[in-house]
């Protein structure tokens, strides 16, 4: 009992209760992220139907290799985190199981950052940013880097979010500052986890595979 | 008496308001309880109203005349700017759902608290940085692109302060996000025992109904703002034509917010008109079932009448038609909105109280607003008085007569309750009675400008309008005054002002059932709900046949 009041707050009475509203919550304002995530693959639908040339051209420019890499990384990411949320629900003793995965998930978090910085890199050395000197000479393929830059620096923001999120669970876990076992903060954390990562689902397909089926 | 000695129950211990629970800013700054943040909110979007409302006064001083002698046309495009990105996103959609929202919620379903106390607070900080830029770009020097920031004016041509503009509205569009997550899972999780979905007052279905859409629109207003903001900063070419981008392509991005957010702002005021109407027939509220349905309904269908605003745009005829008869076809939950509250008037014993004043001035305002807003609908018409003051007028109807109306009704129906004391009744009437014809006088000469062709956004005008734009003009000189006289007798009340009793209205809700102020936890004892709303009478008789009955199960054994 003493357990449950340790993650009670308020205005809950009951920590199922408390639980339950958590996830409901996250479902709602996941809600909201798949609008905010929609209307920029509107955007991109829509630009990309009125060029779908320029878009292929485009496409073949962007490294397949990072971002397949990238999209190993963090399927592999939401893996350990699944891992985590399930161990966490569990009744035996597992503790370590829960940090260790936490921790995987955050550097594999880390690790798909890196390889983006690297991407990044690669994209502004061969003039990959729209603007004066672009590298393609359609102009509407400064459109696709235009949202290139744009789908991948907002899904990067969503990234550092959950990873300094994941962090301050295993933080606060192995300083025993909270209890980690049944935590709906765990649970919460766990579904953004999941959401950024079916963001980059549909990402993957939309940057790297336009212009390479022929 | 009170109400546990009644009951057999010993005398609680005296526990402070929560108004008097702590009295450091800290304990202002720093609260997670839905009752200060909500004074909070209302200190803020006041301070907003009036900045947005003397933007506005200068644009009117400078349209007595037709050619302008008080303002430049760049500060005449600045102030009207300003006046619109203030009073929609920093007034007109805060001000209901996170003041009377924040307040009443948890006190009508019976609930300690909202189910994120952190977050509604969280929440309010974004509004205040969201506010921050907002001062910053009028300090500055101001932004000219009206408050539709339309492509490919915000993005290439504009040379004001455009980011900060669009960074301000941004921001606070979080502020509404997360207050709507708060407020749905309030409703879901919170509500207290007996409390079931169709026993809840229609202020708390109108507030669920409008987090619904401020949840689910919203995100895509921020898009498009940041891909103006990603033009103007990074030069990323979304949408310049030059590089193949869609200028177009940002009018229906923002008007799939925008259409909708027009409902975030009267849907709450629908709620509002809806407590106070019965309360003051001392009568059911007709068709209490089907008042839910509709306002659901005008939720659900306002997601899908966005293109009626780009008739003439350049969008597909087809579109435009299936656009123009869902316009059509939200004209019809609101019917029956605006007829189940006449219908609930019907054999009651009306008092013209200064919130019944306000309550059916909304309803014959709306309904202006509203049957304008069919010719809008209409294409033929539509492209006749596009970009006219017939459209200024309409929507002013619509979020003036009728959204603000409701926010001072809601503020003299709710003032005892949240401040405990009570305002003098015949200020408050005299105050509703002008604003209604201060309005009128100030927008209906806007039908009629609007239809002869007198377009918006100008500073100078053919001299055959400066008949209308000076009726018009003396019309907000009375409306000003209306807005200005409750902030004096109301902060009056809250030092001189006779104490307000727990139930000063006979109202039946269960916010009525705890103290006027509550305690910080809202209720000393958990309700227990057994009954519908609005049982101002027995099913079946007439208004006076009974005592009304309220909600709580508590406070009646």
């Amino acid at each position: 009992m003493s357990d449950a009041t340790a993650l009670l707050r308020e205005p809950w009475q009951r920590l199922e209760r408390q639980r339950q509203a958590g996830k409901f919550g996250i479902w709602i304002f996941l809600a909201s992220e798949t609008l905010f995530f929609g209307a920029l693959l509107l955007t991109y639908a829509v630009c990309r139907i009125e060029h779908p040339d320029a878009f292929a051209a485009a496409g073949r420019e962007t490294n397949i290799w990072f971002g397949t890499i990238n999209t190993a990384i963090l399927l592999t990411s939401s893996l350990t985190m699944a891992v985590a949320s399930q161990a966490a629900a569990q009744k035996g003793r597992v503790r370590q199981l829960v940090l260790a995965c936490l921790g995987a998930t955050a550097a594999l978090g880390v690790a798909f950052m890196i390889v983006k910085g690297f991407e990044y890199k690669e994209d502004i050395e061969k003039h990959l940013v729209p603007g004066t000197g672009f590298a393609l000479s359609q102009p509407s393929a400064q459109l696709f880097y235009g949202l290139y830059w744009l789908v991948t620096g907002v899904h990067a923001i969503h990234l550092t979010i959950g990873i300094a999120l994941v962090v301050r669970l295993v933080l606060l876990g192995a300083a025993r500052r909270i209890r980690l076992r049944g935590s709906p903060e765990l649970e919460v954390t766990a579904l953004y986890w999941h959401l950024v990562d079916v963001v980059w689902i549909f990402l993957y397909p939309l940057i790297y595979l336009p212009g390479r089926a022929s | 008496m009170t109400d546990a000695a009644l009951a057999g129950e010993l005398p609680f211990p005296p526990r402070p308001d929560y108004l008097r629970a702590g009295s450091t800013l800290l304990s202002w700054l720093a609260t997670t309880d839905h009752k200060r943040i909500a004074i909070l909110y209302a200190l803020t979007i006041t301070v907003f109203f009036f900045m947005g409302g003397a933007a506005i006064t200068a644009v009117r001083v400078e349209l007595f005349v037709p050619n302008g002698w008080f303002l430049t046309s760049d500060t005449y495009n600045r102030l009207f700017s300003f006046h619109g990105i203030i009073m929609v996103w920093f007034f007109l959609v805060p001000s209901i759902p996170n003041t009377f929202g924040n307040f009443l919620l948890p006190l009508m379903i019976g609930a300690p608290d909202v189910a994120f106390p952190r977050l509604n607070l969280f929440s309010w900080y974004l509004t205040l940085v969201g506010g921050i830029f907002a001062v910053y770009t009028l300090v500055a020097g101001g932004v000219d692109t009206g408050w539709t920031f339309y492509t490919p004016f915000s993005t290439m041509f504009s040379n004001t302060h455009v980011l900060t503009a669009a960074a301000a509205v941004f921001v606070v569009g979080f502020a509404s996000i997360a207050t709507g997550v708060n407020f749905i899972a309030t409703t879901h999780m919170l509500r207290a025992p007996g409390m079931t979905w169709f026993r809840l007052p229609m202020f708390v279905w109108s507030i669920y109904a409008t987090s619904i859409v401020m949840v689910l629109s919203t995100p895509v207003l921020a898009i498009s703002l940041m891909l103006v903001i990603a033009e103007r900063w990074l030069g990323l070419p979304i949408f310049d034509p030059a590089r193949g981008g869609d200028p177009i392509l940002f009018q229906h991005l923002f008007w799939f917010y925008s259409h909708p957010a027009v409902y975030i702002m009267v849907l709450p005021a629908m709620g509002v008109v809806s407590e106070i109407i019965p309360c003051f027939a001392r009568r059911r509220l007709f068709g209490y079932d089907f008042m839910v349905y509709a306002i659901i309904a005008i939720a659900g269908i306002g997601f899908f009448v966005w293109g009626h605003h780009m008739f003439v745009s350049g969008q597909s005829p087809y579109a435009s038609l299936i656009f123009s008869f869902l316009s059509f076809v939200i004209a019809v939950p609101s019917a029956i909105k605006v007829f189940n509250w006449t219908a609930s008037l019907y054999r009651g014993q009306i008092s013209f109280n200064s919130p019944m004043i306000y309550a059916l001035g909304f309803v014959g305002l709306f309904t202006t607003g509203g049957l304008s807003g069919l010719f809008l609908a209409s294409i033929p018409v539509d492209v006749h008085v596009t970009d006219t003051y017939f459209v200024v007028a309409h929507f002013h109807y619509i979020m003036v007569g009728g959204s603000v109306s409701a926010f001072f009704g809601a503020l003299h129906f709710w003032w005892p309750k949240i401040t405990g004391k009570m305002y003098p009744e015949s200020w408050a009437q005299f105050a509703a009675i002008t604003m209604y014809f201060g309005f009128n006088m100030t927008f209906l000469p806007q039908f009629v400008a609007g239809y002869l062709g007198m377009p918006r956004r100008y500073h100078t005008y053919p001299a055959e309008f400066q008949v209308y734009n000076v009726m018009s003009s003396a019309g907000a000189a009375v409306l000003a005054a209306a807005y200005l006289l409750p902030l004096v007798y109301l902060m009056w009340s809250l030092f001189h002002g006779a104490r307000a009793s727990n139930n000063p209205w006979g109202a039946t809700g269960l916010e009525w059932t705890t103290t006027s102020p509550p305690p910080p936890h809202n209720f000393d004892l958990q309700p227990l709900v057994d009954r519908a709303p609005y049982q101002y009478h027995a099913e079946g008789e007439s208004a006076g046949s009974d005592a009304p009955e309220v909600q709580n199960a508590r406070s009646l054994r």
